[in-house]
């Protein structure tokens, strides 16, 4: 559906993008994740044609964006960071551009916005002032005009920032609807969000990709080197000394000691981590000490970020800027 | 385009911009005709477009600012840009509405003519003529004032830059009379251009070795002119400011001479200006 190969976006000697590869299947709904900087933005820009590439080739359904960008426009839907409204028009006027714009005329265009209306729910503000607006409805009229002209593929740009609890709900909500009869993209910084939505993750970190996989997966692959949680009876030196005797362990840490009792922190390099639970069970039984609590840390996706983010390798780059503005 | 049309058709509407453009200019042709049609009862229309002229200098930036300069400020050029449209549609479009905002006092203006040929000798050709040529030479400022807003996101800077260089073009041939027109003179002058033209092209490009290399190449030139046949350089600068003087032009067709040059002037005018904002529009998608 969507191909990006090799995108390079350079400002000035700052470089936003990196190499950036990937492919987008339809009829998914895909988080792009990254901090602030990361370059979300500059791709997603690049994307649907707002901004061009130093290098590289984004093609939509064979249609290359800068070569063919009429073609290739018709198939997406954007909604940049900031909603790009006419604040003195009303969202019925907006959209009637918006859809004019796309090429709908006549009793098919005003179909066509009475259905993104009802979809985004914004039917009863349709002759009010955009500028009167909420940001949560403003930010539907914005994602009610990515989806006129029925396109393939909706481009949404951090569609929840700034907005409260209720409308991030319903704002969400909104994108897994969309998600069953589009192909939808849209990045965030909030990991929680994305793993709730999406059912494939882009994780990007100072213009390159660092991480492309289902959710769970993403949690799997970083499961291993793990992290255990003891509670015993033992003090703190007999503690260590039965667990001298467990293989795997690469870390152990008393991190508190209180009425007789001691909470150590440990982590572990097996790749199954129930061998060592196992082991430390019995270690504590031989040595006739109780165990009174054992809790094993499943890495969050937190986690994850992370440490993908830190393990990426251009943190020789110290240029942080943040260009994600754009 | 027609959605672009459209769309700032209605938004010129839906805001006061279009009826004080309109009114500011019906009110001062209207004083104009008040003064030598009927005051001074002479019977040719023309010497109201002349004067009628000064208000173009004031009115076009005010109604060209916002046209680019807005869309920029509120991010709305990322939707333009996310659009099934081209540049040039989107250029055009929005000149094609200010041209309509600009044809309807016209309209009104145009009917004078025959409401005094009434009552006295008017002569007709001379008249509709000039005000042909009147709608022209404003079409060309419009596209002017379009380009200047193309440049900044702020509305009222925008303004001001036109006020100052349609102003100057207005003046520039009493000016012209002025300013030194020895070889030296013109050739220190060229000089200055060479480098706004840099500093121009600088800012368009973003890049320094270009402009650089450019400026270096022309004032190689310029010099070079200047020891083969320094004469040539006597009088240029006058003779310049008088060329790129689109009113001075205009004069001419007032006193009855349709200068079909000075139309061509005026249409090449507007296809460089609307070249230029297409690409200051295309640009920001590069920087």
């Amino acid at each position: 559906m969507i191909t990006v190969e090799h995108l390079t976006k350079c400002y000035g000697d700052f470089m936003a993008v990196k190499d950036l590869s990937f492919e987008i299947e339809e009829g998914h709904v895909y988080g792009f994740l990254g901090p602030n900087g990361a370059g979300k933005s500059t791709t997603m820009n690049i994307m649907t044609g707002c901004l061009s590439a130093t290098e590289g080739h984004v093609r939509i359904d064979g249609h290359d964006i800068f070569e063919e960008p009429k073609k290739a426009k018709k198939l997406i839907g954007y909604l940049p960071e900031q909603p790009p409204l006419y604040l003195n028009e009303t969202p019925l006027e907006y959209l009637r551009f918006v859809g004019q714009a796309k090429g709908l005329k006549g009793a098919e265009l005003e179909a066509q916005i009475r259905e993104v209306m009802e979809l985004t729910r914004i039917e009863d503000m349709r002759n009010r002032s955009i500028a009167a607006l909420s940001k949560g409805y403003r930010q539907r009229v914005g994602i009610a005009q990515a989806l006129l002209g029925r396109p393939k593929v909706i481009i949404l740009d951090e569609p929840t920032v700034g907005l409260d609890p209720i409308q991030i709900i319903e704002i969400r909500d909104l994108i897994r609807q969309l998600g069953q009869d589009h192909t939808v993209i849209f990045s965030s910084h909030i990991l929680s969000e994305v793993q709730t939505i999406c059912d494939q993750i882009m994780m990007i970190a100072q213009g390159q990709l660092v991480a492309f996989d289902q959710p769970e997966n993403l949690e799997k692959r970083l499961l291993s080197p793990n992290e255990i949680t003891l509670v015993s009876d033992a003090r703190p030196d007999q503690a260590a000394e039965i667990l001298a005797q467990v293989e795997h362990l690469t870390q152990v840490d008393v991190s508190g000691e209180e009425s007789g009792i001691t909470t150590l922190h440990l982590k572990t390099d097996a790749q199954d981590i129930h061998t060592v639970s196992r082991a430390i069970f019995f270690a504590f039984a031989r040595a006739d000490q109780a165990l009174l609590e054992m809790s094993l840390k499943k890495a969050s996706l937190e986690d994850i970020f992370l440490e993908l983010t830190e393990q990426s390798p251009a943190e020789e780059t110290a240029g942080e800027q943040e260009v994600d503005a754009l | 385009m027609s959605a672009v049309f459209k769309h700032e058709l209605r938004s010129y509407f839906h805001s006061l911009t279009a009826y004080v453009f309109g009114a500011f200019l019906l009110a001062f042709m209207g004083l104009g005709a008040m003064l030598y049609n009927i005051q001074a009862a002479y019977s040719n229309f023309e010497y109201v477009l002349n004067f009628g002229s000064l208000v173009l200098v004031v009115i076009v930036p005010i109604l060209t600012m916002r046209v680019l300069a807005e869309e920029r400020k509120q991010k709305t050029d990322q939707l333009l840009y996310s659009l099934p449209i081209t540049a040039v549609e989107i250029i055009l479009g929005k000149y094609l509405a200010l041209l309509v905002l600009f044809l309807i006092p016209m309209g009104v203006i145009s009917l004078y003519p025959l409401i005094f040929s009434q009552f006295g000798d008017v002569y007709l050709p001379t008249s509709y003529g000039s005000i042909l040529a009147f709608f022209i030479m404003g079409s060309a400022l419009i596209a002017l004032g379009m380009f200047i807003s193309s440049l900044t996101d702020n509305q009222g800077l925008a303004a001001g830059i036109g006020i100052a260089i349609i102003l100057f073009n207005y003046y520039s041939v009493s000016l012209s009379e002025q300013v030194s027109s020895t070889a030296i003179g013109s050739v220190i002058a060229t000089l200055v251009l060479i480098l706004a033209l840099g500093a121009v092209i600088r800012y368009l490009t973003k890049n320094e070795n270009l402009a650089f290399w450019c400026c270096i190449a022309l004032i190689a030139l310029v010099m070079v002119l200047f020891y083969v046949d320094s004469s040539a350089f006597e009088g240029l600068l006058p003779q310049l400011m008088t060329t790129l003087s689109l009113f001075d032009r205009f004069t001419t067709i007032v006193n009855g001479v349709f200068d079909m040059t000075a139309i061509v002037y005026y249409l090449s005018i507007i296809v460089f200006f609307l070249f230029l904002s297409v690409q200051s529009l295309e640009k920001r998608r590069y920087n």
